[in-house]
């Protein structure tokens, strides 16, 4: 199953190491990792994926996540409602006929998309959504060629 | 101040009396202050001798134990004496040089990322890139290092660090936002507890070390009596409640008697307090304690339902949940009937061993017990003489017997031992050791008689790394492979460093020798030579559930 952990951090070097250890030391794969300063400068949040098929060991994480000295609290959103974000920039070459078709796919997904800087062969196009929206988003660019995908890790807040 | 000046002015109001270490390079800055500071100084022979000597010194008085060591290959030596303070929640301090900041990450001479390394195997770690930050990462260091659940925390200095200059400024106070240790247990808790205490028809305590880091041992005495149950201990936890008590059944799990282990999976109620369900206790875990409601009170959340399911957990000191626990108690449930079976146990498989002309390793601590009458400090190095050391010898204080249970480290004993001596001058201090166990820290031998820190270390030499042999013999057809010793002459190696050696080849020559070596004024090495493939029983074997022993059943 898959779990989202939203993880507060004194913002301090070597911060990163000690909560990725944790994970690795059980040779868990995090799916995905944000981390970013909040609203107090002192502090970051990290907000981390992780699937895994026992809850038990993931129960065992979050309680050694805790007992890190530069942790200051663990919350597992997943049993809560929450609202999640990834961001991904895309860059596609496509034949000059394919774009129409591009425009019309940024048009349905008007809400999550934006064109950011294009040509007429070449875009770079941003889509700002859940990760299942830019899953599928990317889904049906993929024909059109991409040819360089940078996506960020999953934020979210209750 | 500069920064070496700032450290021990730091080290000096936090009580620091006695470091233990070695110089080099990156410390240089450091060793120059230390030179005319009022702690004492134990020069140890190698770098994992004073990690293991500051452990052993922190487990003897309760104080934290301080080490230093130059960066690189001295910080290294160090990780194995950390790693074992962990595994024990052992408050230790250990001191790294750094080479220069700029040069942090270049592969400098005598560099390697300590941080990193000690991660896993600390507390908590600090490097001080700034000299500002100095007095202030050593109060926190100290603070995380004794509190909660005590554990070993690394301070990594840069060699210039050590000689830039700030003012002096000590922190009152301690303010980290993320470690606020929980003491006291949740009062719903408790009650729900002492309801099920109440209600119960077979109560065990399960004791581990966490009766000593809080100093419960009163607290349990009260409780064990109070609630008239039995009380089997971990290795760690020995010491922790009386061996000469009706009601101590000794250590339990893979070498524990056949009593504790009875007991265990016979009762109805098990109080673990301090105590982690380690798999050497456990035995197999579907089928461990099958009839018994767990209480599991311990200072970590994060023992807590991590081997064993527990009924009502209870986060906080043992100390205080105990003193809880018992105000909330009225009265005790009836066990006369659990003691009798428990007393039938203990009098059918009482712990044994054969009778021989040769010298048993267990009339050897049988005969240190006698003769210190129950009042040294044991440490031990790990293997047989680790578990004879734990069967054997009967624990009536906390603090007395030294062991690395968790890591399980050879060479441990000796300065371990060391170090308890120094904490502890007027207690006689033993090692008990095995003819492989020593020769992993035997430099310290100088270390000690230079110090005039008179240990006395009692080797149970059978020319064989002895537990591994036994279970060669015992899943592995006794083949042998590589588990024979050849040993050096280990009086007159003693002889050479300026201690005294001495040999007992015969059963009548043990306690003379023992005598001999209390009455010496010097660091005394004795050499049993013990029945060579004498084994220790009962046995759990790996992985089979605590009551399926093999031998030493009488």
């Amino acid at each position: 199953m898959r779990h989202t952990l939203s993880v507060l951090v004194e913002n301090k070097f070597g911060v990163l190491a000690r909560v990725a250890g944790l994970f690795s030391a059980r040779g868990f794969n995090i799916s995905s990792l944000a981390v970013g300063e909040t609203q107090d400068p002192s502090i970051s949040q990290m907000t981390i994926v992780v699937e895994t098929p026992d809850v038990r060991i993931l129960e065992q994480i979050v309680k050694q996540l805790r007992k890190l000295i530069d942790t200051i609290s663990v919350v597992d959103l997943t049993k809560k409602d929450f609202v999640e974000r990834e961001l991904a920039l895309v860059k596609v070459s496509y034949e000059k006929s394919a774009r129409r078709k591009i425009n019309a796919l940024l048009n349905k997904h008007k809400q999550a998309t934006r064109l950011i800087r294009s040509s007429h062969n070449k875009a770079i196009i941003e889509v700002c959504a859940t990760s299942d929206e830019v899953k599928d988003f990317l889904f049906h660019l993929k024909p059109f060629g991409i040819q360089e995908l940078m996506r960020t890790g999953r934020v979210a807040i209750v | 101040m500069n920064g070496a000046q700032i450290l021990i002015e730091s080290l000096k109001r936090e009580g620091v009396q006695v470091m233990f270490g070695y110089p080099g390079g990156s410390v240089l800055p450091i060793f120059d202050k230390l030179y005319e500071a009022p702690i004492k100084f134990i020069l140890t022979r190698h770098e994992q001798g004073a990690a293991h000597a500051a452990d052993g010194y922190a487990r003897a008085t309760g104080k934290v134990g301080v080490c230093i060591a130059t960066s690189g290959p001295g910080a290294t030596n160090l990780t194995t004496g950390i790693a074992t303070s962990y595994m024990d929640s052992i408050p230790v301090v250990a001191i790294t040089g750094q080479v220069k900041t700029h040069l942090i990450g270049n592969d400098a001479f005598q560099e390697a990322d300590v941080t990193g390394i000690t991660r896993p195997i600390t507390k908590h770690n600090y490097l001080v890139k700034d000299v500002g930050d100095l007095a202030r990462i050593v109060r926190e260091a100290f603070h995380v290092s004794s509190t909660g659940r005590p554990g070993p925390v690394v301070i990594d200095i840069p060699v210039d660090v050590q000689t830039h200059e700030a003012d002096f400024v000590w922190p009152e106070e301690v303010e980290i936002k993320g470690y606020k240790p929980n003491y006291f247990g949740h009062p719903g808790q408790i009650k729900k507890a002492a309801r099920f205490i109440t209600k119960s028809k077979r109560p065990l305590i399960y004791a581990g070390g966490g009766i000593i880091i809080s100093g419960a041992e009163v607290e349990l005495k009260a409780l064990a009596e109070k609630i008239n149950a039995p009380v089997t201990m971990t290795l760690l936890g020995l010491g922790g409640f009386p061996g000469t008590h009706t009601l101590c059944l000794g250590m339990l799990g893979m070498h524990g008697t056949a009593y504790a282990n009875y007991a265990i999976m016979n009762a109805d109620l098990v109080i673990a307090v301090g105590a982690r369900f380690d798999d050497r206790v456990t035995g197999r875990l579907d089928a461990f304690a099958p009839h018994a409601k767990i209480i599991h009170i311990d200072i970590d959340p994060s023992s807590i339902s991590k081997n064993v399911r527990v009924d009502i957990p209870i986060v906080g000191d043992a100390r205080n949940i105990l003193t809880q626990l018992l105000e909330e108690l009225n009265k005790g449930p009836d066990t006369k009937e659990w003691l009798a079976a428990v007393e039938q146990w203990k009098t059918k498989h009482p712990l044994v061993y054969k009778e021989s002309t040769k010298i048993k390793p267990q009339y050897v601590i049988e005969q240190i017990y006698e003769a210190t009458k129950g009042k040294a400090i044991i440490a031990t190095e790990v293997g047989q003489n680790q578990m004879w050391a734990a069967q054997w010898y009967k624990y009536t204080k906390p603090r007395t017997l030294l062991s690395s249970g968790g890591l399980g480290t050879m060479g441990y004993g000796f300065p371990a031992a060391i170090g308890a001596k120094v904490g502890c001058p007027q207690v006689p201090v033993f090692d008990i050791a095995g003819d492989g166990s020593i020769q992993m820290n035997i430099q310290e031998l100088a270390t000690a008689v230079n110090h005039k820190i008179n240990v006395k270390v009692a080797i149970l030499d059978n020319c064989y790394l002895g537990m591994v042999r036994q279970w060669q013999e015992l899943f592995y057809k006794r083949r042998y492979s590589y588990t024979h010793l050849c040993n050096p002459d280990f009086v007159k190696l003693a002889e050479s460093y300026g201690a005294v050696g001495l040999r007992a080849t015969k059963k009548e020559e043990v306690r003379p020798v023992i005598e001999k070596a209390l009455s010496i004024d010097n660091v005394v090495f004795m050499d049993f030579q013990i029945e060579p493939e004498e084994n220790v029983f009962p046995m759990v074997p790996a992985g089979e559930a605590i009551d399926r022993m093999i031998g030493g059943m009488a």
